[in-house]
C-alpha cells in the first residue's frame, strides 16, 4: 500500500537479516565442533539455541521489514447454507433406494454391531492376568504371615536389639523384600508414653507398622525423633506413633495396619500374622 | 527458475494451482493471542522430533540390568532396565542428555501453551458457534497432553516418579465398585508391577501421540474450513477476516516463531537441568524423596490431594476413600465443565447466531468472572502441592500453611471472580477505555439493572447503512481484478486477499465481506500513474470505463438473478441489493 519502500531502509533491513542467519549458521557449526569434540551439554544447548536464535530474528525481521504485515481481507462466506441447498442435500441423502430408509435392516446392523463392538471389549482382560480373578483379595493379601522373618532392605534377618530406641527400621518380609505392600518400619519407643496400644501388639515397646501411608500409599519414611509422629513426604499425612498411628494431620484418614510380630527360636523377629488391616491406600473391597 | 518449472511440472500432474492460489492468499489475524496455539504445535513437533530420538536409546523394561558407564555413583549397580538405559542416554549417548533435558522442557512448554491457547479461546468466547466441536478436539488433546505428560515422566522408573505412579495407582484404586479393576487391569497386577512400564511406553510414543496427530490435523482442517475469527475493528465484520496473507508474510511470522520456540527449548534444555534422575536413584517401594514435587501441569491435582481433609466414608459396607474427591471427582469435573462449557453458555444466554467476531473479556462479565475463579482456584492447587517447601522457605510449621491454603482455596476464587465480574460490568457500562479510567460512579453504576435492555439475541443481522466516506474499490490490474475496502473516517484501507479474474467475482467477493457498504467505484489502478501523455490519460480512462460498464454489468445482472430466487422464495434475510454510483 505504500509503495516500494525507502532503498536505505531496505538495505539495512537485508544487511540484519544477513547477519542474522550468518549467526544461525556459526551456532550449527558450533554444535557439530561440541559434537564432534566430544559433547558437552550446556555448549550443545546454547549454540543449537544460538543458531535457532539466528533463524527466528532472521525470519522474524525479514517478515517485518521487507514484506506487508496486515491489510488483506478474506471474505467469509458463513456457515448456514441456503435451506434449498440443504434440502438437496439431505434428499440425496435419502432418497429412493437409499439405505437410511430400511428401518428394519439398520436396526439388525445396528445390533449386529454392537454385538461385535461388545465383543471386542473381551480380550482386554487378558491386560491383566486371567489366574488373578479378585484385584480385592490380592490387596488385602501381603507376603507377610506367621513365620515370616523381618529382614532389612539387603535381606539380613532382624534381631529385637537392632532396633534401636527413639529410630524406626525399614523392614521387609523375608524373600519378598521388593513387594509392592510388604514395606514396614519398626519403631522402639517408651512403652509408657502409649495413649493407645499398638494394633499388632509390642515387645518392650517395639512396634511394627505399615509403611504405606493409608492416603496415597507413598513410605512414611520422615520420623520426627521425640514426638513419636512419622510423616508422608507426598501430602503430609502426619501418624502418631504412640497413639496406635492415628493419624493427626494432613489428608490421610486410617491409622496405620500394625503388624504382629514375636521372637522366633533363632532369636530373630517374625510375624505372628497379616498386617492388621489392608496396607496403604483405601479401595472399595476394603474391610 | 527452477521452482517455476518444478511447480509448473507438479501442476500439470495434480493441477493443484486452484488450491495453492486459494491457500497462499488465505487471510491470518495479526492478533499475538492467535500465536499461542501454534507454539503448542510446534512445541509438539519438538517432541515429535526428540522423542523418537530417544526411543532409539531408551529400554522400557523392568527387567534388570546392569548399569556400566561414566556415572560413577551407578556404575555396576543392578537396577530396571528402564532406569539403567535412562542414566545410560544421559551420561554415556553423547547428546543425550541434551535431547532428553529438551524433549522434557517442550513437554512443560507444549501443556503450558495449550492452556494459555484454551483461556484465550475461554476468555474471548472463540468457543461459540460454530466452533464448538474444535473446542471439543482442544479439551481431549489437553487431556491426552496430560495423560502423555505423565506416563513420559514416569517411565523412566525413578525414585520420584515411582512415587507419582504410585500415587496415580492409588488414586484409580479409590474409584467406587470398578476402582481395582482398572487399576490391576492398566498395571496388569498389582502395584508395582513389571508390566507397567512397557505398557506405559507403547501409549506414551504410539498410541497418544498417533491420536494426537490425528485431533490436531483434524483441529486444523476444521480451522481452515471455518477460516479464523478476529477481535472487533475498523473493515472488520462478521462476513470477514483481516489479516496478513499466508504468503509471504505470515509464513515468514510463523517460522520465525518456530525457529523461536526451538531456540527456546534447546537452550533450556542444555543450559538448565530438569529431572536428574540419577540423583533420585531408582524406584523402590519403601524409598521416597523429600520434598517431591510433579511437573506443573499434574500440580494442580497433586495439591487437591494435599489440602483435601482426611474424609472418607463407607457405602452399603463399602469403602469410598479420601483421595476419590480431589483425585477423581475434581478431574473429572474439570473436564467435564470444560467438556460442557460452550453448551452450558448457549443454554443461558440463548444465543443460536454464528459468531466470527470475538468478545473482549469484558462484554461477558459471567465468563469472565467464572473464568478468573477457576484460573486463581488451579493456580492455588499449584501452589499447594509445594505446601512442603513453602514451609521451607518462609520457617513456618507445615500445618500453618496447610490451615492457610485450606481457607484460601474456596475463598479466594470467589472473591477474584466477583472482583473480575464487577469490574467487567463497570467497564461494559460505562465509557472506560481500561481499569485505570474507572470512576467511583462507574463502579456504583454496576448496581441495579442494566442501563440498556440487553441485545435481542436471535434477530436477523441487518447490515449497518452506508456510513459516508465507506466504499469499495474495484480495479483492473495486470489482467486481474482486485478490490478493496477503503473507511475515509477511520482512515484503513484492506485490499481483497487474491486476484480475481472478473470484476463480477472482485464484486460479489466485497459484497461478502462487506455486506453493509454499497457503493462501489472503481478508480483505476493505484497508485495513480504518473501524468503522462495524452494516449497513457486516455487508455487510463478507457479502462476506467469498461471497469465501471462490467460491474455495472454484472451487477445488474446479480440483480436479476436475485430477483428471480426471490420470487422463488430465497432466504428474505439479505438486504434489497442497490445500484452502485
Amino acid at each position: 500500500m505504500t509503495g516500494r519502500r525507502p532503498a536505505a531502509a531496505e538495505r539495512s533491513a537485508a544487511r540484519r537479516i544477513v547477519l542474522a542467519f550468518l549467526l544461525s549458521a556459526a551456532g550449527a557449526v558450533g554444535f557439530a565442533v561440541t559434537y564432534a569434540l566430544g559433547g558437552q551439554t550446556q555448549w550443545e544447548g546454547g549454540c543449537l539455541a544460538v543458531a535457532f536464535a539466528g533463524l527466528a530474528l532472521g525470519l522474524a525481521t525479514w517478515s517485518r521489514r521487507l514484506v506487508p504485515t496486515g491489510g488483506y481481507v478474506e471474505e467469509h462466506d458463513g456457515f448456514t447454507p441456503p435451506p434449498r441447498e440443504q434440502a438437496l442435500a439431505s434428499a440425496a441423502l435419502t432418497e429412493g433406494d437409499s439405505p437410511l430408509r430400511r428401518r428394519g435392516l439398520l436396526a439388525a446392523l445396528g445390533l449386529a454391531l454392537t454385538a461385535l463392538g461388545a465383543a471386542t471389549l473381551f480380550p482386554l482382560r487378558s491386560l491383566l492376568s486371567l489366574d488373578l480373578s479378585s484385584p480385592g483379595e490380592a490387596l488385602r493379601n501381603t507376603p507377610w504371615a506367621p513365620g515370616v522373618r523381618l529382614v532389612n532392605s539387603d535381606g539380613r534377618p532382624l534381631r529385637p536389639t537392632d532396633v534401636p530406641a527413639d529410630t524406626v527400621v525399614g523392614v521387609f518380609p523375608e524373600g519378598n523384600v521388593d513387594a509392592g505392600d510388604g514395606p514396614a518400619f519398626a519403631v522402639r519407643l517408651d512403652a509408657q508414653r502409649f495413649a493407645a496400644p499398638p494394633p499388632g501388639g509390642h515387645l518392650g515397646g517395639l512396634a511394627v507398622y505399615s509403611m504405606l501411608c493409608t492416603h496415597a500409599g507413598c513410605p512414611v519414611r520422615l520420623f520426627l525423633r521425640g514426638t513419636g509422629r512419622v510423616l508422608c513426604p507426598c501430602h503430609q499425612s502426619s501418624f502418631d506413633l504412640l497413639a496406635a498411628a492415628r493419624p493427626v494431620a494432613g489428608p490421610a484418614a486410617r491409622p496405620l495396619p500394625g503388624l504382629p510380630v514375636e521372637v522366633g527360636p533363632d532369636g530373630f523377629l517374625r510375624a505372628t500374622g497379616d498386617f492388621t488391616s489392608p496396607p496403604g491406600a483405601g479401595f472399595w473391597d476394603r474391610p | 527458475m527452477i521452482v517455476d518449472r518444478l511447480s509448473l511440472a507438479v501442476d500439470n500432474r495434480l493441477r493443484l494451482s486452484p488450491v495453492v492460489r486459494k491457500a497462499l492468499a488465505k487471510v491470518f489475524p495479526d492478533h499475538w493471542s492467535f500465536m499461542l496455539g501454534e507454539i503448542a504445535l510446534y512445541s509438539f513437533v519438538v517432541l515429535l522430533l526428540t522423542g523418537i530420538y530417544l526411543t532409539f536409546f531408551f529400554d522400557p523394561s523392568a527387567a534388570d540390568r546392569v548399569y556400566r558407564g561414566d556415572y560413577a555413583p551407578l556404575d555396576g549397580s543392578t537396577t530396571s532396565a528402564a532406569y539403567a538405559s535412562t542414566v545410560q542416554l544421559s551420561y554415556d549417548v553423547r547428546g543425550g542428555l541434551l535431547i532428553r533435558q529438551t524433549h522434557h522442557w517442550a513437554a512443560l512448554l507444549f501443556v503450558g501453551a495449550i492452556v494459555l491457547h484454551l483461556s484465550r479461546i475461554f476468555f474471548t468466547g472463540a468457543f461459540r458457534k460454530p466452533r464448538e466441536i474444535n473446542w471439543l478436539i482442544g479439551v481431549t488433546m489437553l487431556a491426552l497432553a496430560l495423560l502423555n505428560g505423565f506416563t513420559g515422566y514416569s517411565m523412566p522408573d525413578d525414585l520420584l516418579s515411582g512415587t507419582g505412579l504410585r500415587i496415580i495407582y492409588s488414586v484409580v484404586e479409590s474409584i467406587p465398585v470398578v476402582g481395582a479393576w482398572l487399576v490391576f487391569l492398566a498395571f496388569g497386577g498389582e502395584f508395582p508391577a513389571d508390566l507397567v512400564i512397557p505398557r506405559m511406553f507403547v501409549s506414551h510414543v504410539l498410541l497418544v501421540p498417533a491420536v494426537l496427530v490425528a485431533l490436531i490435523s483434524l483441529h486444523l482442517g476444521i480451522l481452515v474450513r471455518q477460516k479464523h475469527s478476529q477481535f472487533a475493528g475498523p473493515g472488520r465484520t462478521e462476513h470477514n477476516v483481516v489479516g496478513s496473507r499466508l504468503w509471504p508474510g505470515y509464513t515468514l511470522r510463523t517460522l520465525a516463531l518456530f525457529a523461536w520456540v526451538l531456540a527456546v527449548v534447546f537452550a533450556l534444555g542444555g543450559l538448565v537441568q530438569i529431572n536428574p534422575v540419577w540423583i533420585y536413584g531408582s524406584y523402590e517401594p519403601a524409598q521416597v524423596t523429600s520434598p517431591a514435587q510433579p511437573d506443573w501441569y499434574v500440580a494442580w491435582g497433586d495439591g487437591a490431594l494435599r489440602l483435601f481433609p482426611p474424609v472418607e466414608f463407607r457405602v452399603a459396607g463399602h469403602l469410598v476413600p479420601a483421595p476419590f474427591f480431589p483425585g477423581v471427582v475434581l478431574g473429572g469435573l474439570t473436564f467435564l465443565a470444560l467438556y460442557a462449557w460452550p453448551f452450558a453458555e448457549r443454554l443461558w444466554t440463548k444465543e443460536k447466531r454464528s459468531h466470527q467476531l470475538l468478545e473482549r473479556p469484558r462484554q461477558h462479565p459471567v465468563r469472565l468472572g467464572v473464568g478468573v475463579a477457576a484460573v486463581v482456584f488451579y493456580a492455588l492447587l499449584v501452589i499447594a502441592a509445594a505446601d512442603d517447601v513453602i514451609a521451607r522457605l518462609l520457617r513456618v510449621p507445615l500445618l500453618d500453611v496447610l490451615s492457610v491454603l485450606r481457607v484460601l482455596v474456596p475463598v479466594l476464587p470467589i472473591l477474584a471472580g466477583a472482583v473480575a465480574f464487577l469490574t467487567a460490568r463497570a467497564l461494559r457500562r460505562s465509557d472506560a477505555a481500561g481499569i485505570g479510567d474507572l470512576t467511583r460512579a462507574d463502579m456504583r453504576s454496576v448496581r441495579g439493572p442494566a442501563p440498556e435492555p440487553r441485545e435481542a439475541g436471535n434477530e436477523p443481522e441487518r447490515p449497518a447503512r452506508d456510513r459516508p466516506g465507506e466504499r469499495i474499490e474495484v480495479w483492473l490490474e495486470d489482467g486481474v481484478w482486485r478490490w478493496r475496502y477503503r473507511d475515509d473516517a477511520a482512515r484503513v484501507v484492506i485490499t481483497g486477499n487474491r486476484a480475481l479474474w472478473s470484476a463480477e467475482e472482485a464484486a460479489s467477493a466485497a459484497r461478502l465481506a462487506y455486506p453493509g457498504v454499497h457503493r462501489v467505484v472503481v478508480p483505476g489502478p493505484p497508485p495513480p500513474p504518473p501524468s503522462g501523455p495524452l494516449r497513457a490519460a486516455v487508455r487510463r480512462w478507457g479502462r476506467a470505463a469498461t471497469a465501471g460498464s462490467l460491474v455495472v454489468a454484472a451487477i445488474a445482472e446479480w440483480r436479476r438473478n436475485r430477483r428471480r430466487v426471490q420470487r422463488v422464495g430465497a432466504d428474505p434475510q439479505d438486504p434489497p441489493p442497490t445500484a452502485p454510483e
